[in-house]
């Protein structure tokens, strides 16, 4: 069978213009296997096998498929695919007017207040320097000299300078990795604090010290220390409200998505709910499957099916009751005997067993087709340099031989759309270099895998809105809802507190396991 | 009229022990002892009796031809009482290798058998 298949695929892709053609071949093959003559020719097990051509065997047949040509997408989506159509295009043209409006307003608010934070640092860093500076630089004579006690100051002053600087390179100057909606509130409240706190010592400095001239040059110094301590403990502040306060876990947060209803729990702390949104918005990128809108189609249909085929008439007369006459179909709807269970029963065993063996058929075609390479040695490099393939090329070479049954199951569970030749053939070379096993290659592609999987354009999920009833910087609490949309669909999160455990103590002595033997022993007399 | 009268009755048993290479045998196993578990014992009536009983006789053995059956309670060897030993105190009793003959004290307890035997007698 499997000398079929390989013989096959390489046909397929050079009967590849030919569409009725290959269309008829499938039936054919799918039927019956019946042997070609071709067969002689070429030989299946060898390394040399042509390559393709350079068109994309798997991104034609998608969009083939989409026109409808194809068998297998007769049968599931004809409904739909001109609904599908209409609604991408709205979409992107929705998602394009909102990029250029929104682009040009979020960010002028992020540099800005990038840039006040910038200059307060910059300004609170140089503070002390200038303090001890002043004096220096404008009544040097009259200064009393300071000797030890002041060089000893100067020493402290720089150290702890610059353990500030590492300090606060090491917490604020991080790439920025969301936009959010209002600011940040402690952030804000820490730098007015440090602002007001910079503006005090200075008007101090300004009336007491410059204007008459003191000349205890090392009240100065120590005065300019004092400025650095205080301005080490609001960075410990800094650290304790923006890092530690929310690493305790104190809600636990269930995050739903609104059309297939995957569901996972997060942990959280004290966090106001516009930072919880970025935490579960960073997670679910990296915790829930792709979403994927061809599989949700089959529930619309189901639904459309059950409401349609009833019509109200109104026989007492004129007199509009909207509601009363859907409450009439809906319990009519209710009470028909319809048989659509079963079909839904019957036709998810179908789906079942279809994946099922076309999956057993794509792990026998990759098998096989992992074990035509072999890894050359190092001494065995020099021997045979004719047949050398880099990975591109060997992934090249394997390639035909799976391509069909992946595509075939790719199609079963409609993924297709999410991986192109291309990225197989990519991922194909970075597992035979890092010798992966068939298994390993295949573990991209057998189940859907987080959003971080795929190519950024196949995401449908890049604006986020958060739509809350409280304010979206007011502080988490049990029972708060609050939802994430996006275009395509949205994240319901619901937040519960963690409850408050009481626990106590039991000592249990351990000389005071003790145990008896319960026996029914028979004896023969 | 038949009644179900369940009670107790007593009766000495005298059994002549079978010699069987160098081993004298009885004919019968018994169970039961105030250091094994009361509760397993499928015979007795009152699940926390610690006495010795009678789980299997052995066919054309001595214990069946003296007229022994299963179910039995053991009150008394040769004088010696039953009703407070130990499991290997209790074999120990019945094999001893000076005796040939031992005589029990067994309790019995019939249901139909003591209204049949009282209706015949």
């Amino acid at each position: 069978m499997s000398a079929a298949m390989d013989t096959e695929s390489t046909y397929s892709g050079y009967s590849h213009y030919s569409g009725h053609s290959k269309k008829a071949h499938r039936q054919g093959r799918d039927r019956h296997k019946s042997p070609r003559s071709k067969d002689g020719s070429r030989s299946e097990k060898s390394v040399t096998i042509q390559t393709p051509p350079a068109e994309p065997l798997l991104g034609n047949d998608a969009s083939r498929a989409e026109e409808g040509q194809d068998d297998n997408w007769g049968e599931t989506t004809t409904a739909i695919t001109g609904t599908s159509e209409h609604s991408i295009s709205q979409e992107d043209i929705a998602r394009i007017s909102k990029d250029l409006e929104d682009s040009v307003g979020l960010d002028c608010k992020r540099y800005l207040g990038l840039t006040v934070a910038a200059v307060l640092g910059l300004l609170v860093f140089l503070t002390p320097i200038a303090f001890i500076l002043l004096p220096q630089i404008l009544w040097r004579d009259d200064l009393e000299p300071c000797g030890t006690v002041c060089e000893g100051l100067f020493i402290s002053v720089a150290f702890k300078l610059l353990i500030l600087l590492i300090g606060t390179w090491a917490l604020f100057f991080r790439q920025p990795k969301a936009d959010i909606p209002r600011v940040f509130v402690f952030r804000a409240l820490l730098l007015v604090l440090i602002f007001l706190f910079v503006f005090s010592y200075w008007l101090f400095y300004g009336v007491r010290i410059l204007d008459s001239k003191d000349t205890n040059y090392q009240g100065i110094v120590q005065y300019a220390v004092s400025l650095v301590d205080a301005l080490l403990f609001i960075h410990y502040l800094a650290i304790v409200l923006l890092e530690l306060r929310q690493l305790q876990p104190m809600f636990a947060v269930k995050v739903v998505r609104s059309t297939d209803g995957e569901s996972r729990y997060y942990s959280l702390g004290h966090l106001s709910i516009q930072r919880a949104a970025l935490v579960v918005l960073e997670n679910y990128y990296k915790d829930f499957t792709v979403y994927n809108p061809a599989l949700l189609t089959a529930s619309k249909s189901r639904a459309a099916k059950h409401m349609a085929g009833l019509k109200v008439y109104n026989v007492d007369g004129p007199g509009n009751n909207a509601s009363g006459q859907s409450r009439a179909m809906i319990a009519a709807a209710a009470r028909r005997r319809d048989s659509s269970h079963n079909e839904l029963y019957y036709e998810e065993a179908d789906h079942e067993r279809r994946v099922k063996k076309r999956r057993a058929r794509l792990v026998v075609a990759v098998e096989e087709a992992f074990t035509h390479i072999k890894r050359l040695q190092a001494e065995e490099q020099q021997k045979a340099p004719g047949e050398m393939m880099d990975p591109r090329e060997a992934a090249q070479a394997i390639f035909p031989s799976m391509a069909r049954a992946l595509q075939k199951y790719l199609r079963t569970t409609r993924q297709q759309q999410y991986h192109s030749m291309e990225s197989i053939l990519q991922h194909l070379s970075f597992c035979i270099t890092n010798n992966m096993t068939p298994k390993a290659f295949l573990e991209r592609y057998l189940n859907p895998g987080p959003t971080l999987q795929y190519d950024r354009d196949r995401w449908f999920s890049k604006q986020w809105t958060l739509v809350s009833e409280e304010a979206v910087t007011s502080g988490l609490q049990d029972g708060i809802v609050f939802v994430l949309k996006c275009l395509d669909f949205s994240l319901v999160v619901n937040v519960k507190k963690i409850p408050f455990i009481k626990l106590s103590e039991e000592f249990i002595d351990p000389k005071s396991h003790k145990f008896v033997l319960r026996l029914q022993s028979e004896t023969s007399v | 009229p038949s009644y179900f009268i369940f009670f107790s009755f007593q009766q000495r048993i005298e059994i002549h022990k079978l010699r069987q290479g160098d081993n004298l045998i009885l004919g019968f196993s018994i169970g039961g002892g105030i250091d094994q578990d009361p509760t397993q014992n499928p015979f007795s009536e009152d699940k926390t009796d610690k006495g010795i009983y009678v789980t299997r006789v052995t066919e054309g053995g001595p214990a069946e031809v003296a007229g022994l059956q299963i179910g039995d309670k053991i009150m008394q060897v040769n004088g010696w009482d039953m009703t407070m030993v130990t499991h290997d105190q209790a074999r120990k009793r019945l094999t001893k290798r000076n005796e040939e003959v031992v005589r029990l004290l067994v309790t019995r307890q019939s249901l139909q058998k003591a209204v049949q035997q009282s209706m015949m007698s």
